[in-house]
């Protein structure tokens, strides 16, 4: 190679890094940007009217687990915290689980419509999205209030004699949550069933296999990465979520994303929530890995 | 020894869609498959033989009539509970598993013993052929060697009949003539009855112990390669399989006059307005001044390597096609234009039916 078509080279290497400065820089900003904010603040004192003291303090990352006791000045553990973490995570498992259940079949109907009404019922899929969140989660109240549709129908059809108390329950939230993140499941699940040849339910009926094997065996095998992408989709989303719980568990059942936001807010104890948030960030990172890992031992020996 | 038909379809009806736009996919049609036969069903597309085909390995129920399994109604029986398996046209391979377990799962469905399981995968991976093939994924083989996969894996349950719904027609010509004789060699040695749909009328010929020929959801005929190429029934039988040259005629006992006015001998005694067929192979070239030759001019060559057909009009311009050996280099043969007497071999003129 010949020096100046090095030079050539070296200099389309800095043009491409000029070209992909904008985004670069824009990948800083927004990403790496607060995330380094929320790391320092959470090794920090908290100031009395909120904000933070430039003092070194692992009081931050302390409470996350445990609180001082106020008249014996000992450290216990924090067990409000333990519960929100537990509910956090909890809850946000059994929403991907009966987003599951619920967005399969109905990922796999939309899949087997013609190709016309397909498109009009992932539509139907998508109207969700045009609405604002906090609307949607209010009319969930609505429906499962004491009085509302949930509890009206049921007792119509005999099936309840008094109402369900529904609303601030962490079932509430649960309802909440599936309701919400339901699309998330059905669209990623939709497009893996779509790919999914359905020549290979017949090559299987002929080879003995039983509906409930040509499920097991063969379906969702092969379909497996839309689960996993749909389970992501609603597991993550769930386990930060911030407005369901704080309507529909009404303040007292609180989830991780509330409890930050109490941190910044009436708590004033930044460090605390930004402890928090990356905790938060951890058990999500966490759930990805597993998830990745899971993906990819089934790929090298499945 | 009475031997069992292997599968029989006794007045099949099988009608798509209702009321007056229903179609009738087959139109009462009633067929016998022999024991450890290799049969198959030929007919254009449309015509109805993988309908047949998809009835007796229990994707389809028919709309009337019944189907038995060496003698027993499996009319209404789902494919799972059928011991008949189908070598599907687009070969349907599980992509998730490896060469060995779609070859194993039928036996796994049916809840075979381990042991067995796996021996039998062996034989069948040894059986086509694949055994270096064993643990890897259905994508990375070519098509030939998807297929075997596929005739491995629904004969690893030992079916009683195989299905195979053009499973050739994937492959290009060079593959599919190796596979053709392959075919027939599994049939032999596993001794399965093969039930085989095609279009192609070659691999139908060259494959087949017996034919059933189909068209617009009827069977037209059934016999073995020769009886259908040398007898067809109808002119469509006639037409389907191999070239033919249909002569329209007036018969009178073993005499037959041409509308060229020329007459020939038949083989079976008619009466009244025929339709001939006779094949090109079995027209000869002969001397005009021949006198029970008919008279005719040649009006077009077209060469094909091993033969050439020569068109030829009669006296009244019926087109008849003649089929020869080329001529060797430096023959010159017959050229355009050119008066020629035709002679028919021995019962080469054929009645037959519309």
């Amino acid at each position: 190679m010949s020096p100046a078509e090095e030079d050539q080279i070296k200099q389309s290497a800095r043009n491409g890094w000029l070209l992909s400065a904008p985004a670069l820089f824009v990948l800083t900003v927004a990403a790496v940007g607060p995330l380094v904010i929320i790391l320092l603040y959470s090794f920090l004192e908290a100031g009395k009217h909120g904000n933070v003291v430039w003092n070194f303090s692992l009081e931050g990352w302390q409470s996350i687990l445990w609180t001082k006791d106020i008249f014996t000045d000992s450290y216990v553990w924090a067990d409000a915290h333990l519960t929100i973490f537990w509910r956090s995570v909890k809850l946000s498992f059994m929403t991907t689980i009966f987003a599951f259940l619920v967005g399969f079949p109905t990922a796999w109907f939309i899949a087997t419509r013609p190709p016309k009404a397909r498109a009009f019922w992932l539509f139907l899929i998508t109207i969700p999205f045009w609405t604002n969140l906090l609307i949607r989660t209010y009319a969930i109240n609505e429906v499962i209030r004491a009085q509302g549709l949930l509890n009206t129908i049921l007792m119509k059809i005999g099936a309840i004699s008094k109402p369900l108390e529904l609303v601030y329950t962490d079932t509430a939230i649960f309802i909440g949550m599936t309701y919400v993140y339901l699309p998330l499941m059905v669209l990623p699940l939709f497009a893996a069933i779509d790919r999914f040849d359905m020549r290979l339910l017949e090559a299987g009926y002929d080879l003995y296999a039983s509906r409930w094997d040509i499920l097991r065996r063969i379906i969702l095998p092969i379909v497996k990465p839309g689960i996993i992408a749909g389970s992501i989709l609603v597991f993550v989303p769930s386990l930060g979520a911030y407005v369901t719980p704080r309507v529909l568990g009404g303040g007292k059942q609180m989830m991780i994303g509330n409890l930050i936001e109490l941190q910044f807010g009436q708590g004033k104890n930044w460090p605390l929530g930004a402890a928090l948030s990356l905790t938060l960030l951890l058990i999500v990172t966490a759930a990805l890995l597993y998830y990745v890992k899971v993906a990819n031992g089934e790929k090298s020996h499945g | 020894m009475t031997t069992q038909n292997a599968i029989e379809a006794r007045n099949v009806v099988k009608a798509f869609g209702q009321g007056d736009t229903a179609v009738r996919a087959l139109d009462d049609v009633s067929v016998e498959i022999r024991q450890g036969e290799f049969f198959t069903l030929l007919g254009p597309s449309g015509c109805g033989k993988t309908t047949l085909l998809r009835l007796i390995a229990g994707f389809e129920m028919p709309t009337d009539g019944v189907i038995l399994l060496e003698g027993q109604d499996i009319t209404y029986l789902p494919p799972n509970k059928r011991p008949v398996n189908t070598v599907f046209q687009s070969y349907a391979l599980f992509p998730h598993l490896t060469v060995a377990q779609n070859i194993s799962f039928g036996l796994e469905m049916l809840g075979k013993p381990r042991g067995e399981i796996k021996q039998t995968t062996e034989r069948m991976l040894a059986l086509v052929k694949l055994e270096e093939m064993a643990s890897r994924k259905t994508s990375q083989l070519s098509g030939g060697q998807q297929q075997r996969v596929a005739l491995a894996r629904a004969l690893a349950p030992q079916p009683k009949v195989l299905l195979l719904d053009e499973p050739l027609s994937a492959l290009d010509l060079k593959l599919r003539q190796a596979m053709q004789i392959e075919l027939k060699r599994l049939q032999t040695e596993t001794g399965i009855t093969f039930v085989f749909v095609t279009h192609d009328q070659e691999e139908a010929l060259t494959m087949s112990d017996r034919i059933g020929v189909m068209s617009a959801g009827k069977l037209q005929q059934v016999g073995s390669a020769k009886d259908i190429y040398t007898r067809p029934v109808n002119r469509f039988v006639a037409s389907f399989i191999g070239e033919t040259n249909f002569l329209q005629a007036q018969a009178q006992g073993n005499k037959a006059r041409l509308s060229s006015g020329d007459v020939v001998d038949l083989d079976a005694a008619a009466t009244g307005a025929v339709t001939l067929t006779i094949r090109p192979e079995q027209i000869r070239l002969a001397d005009p001044a021949d006198a029970d030759a008919l008279p005719a001019t040649v009006t077009n060559l077209v060469y094909f390597g091993t033969d050439t057909h020569v068109h030829l009009a009669l006296a009244d311009s019926t087109e008849v096609v003649v089929r020869q050996q080329s001529p060797s280099t430096g023959d010159s043969g017959v050229v355009m234009g050119q008066k020629v007497g035709l002679r028919f071999a021995p019962g080469a003129a054929q009645v037959v039916g519309d």
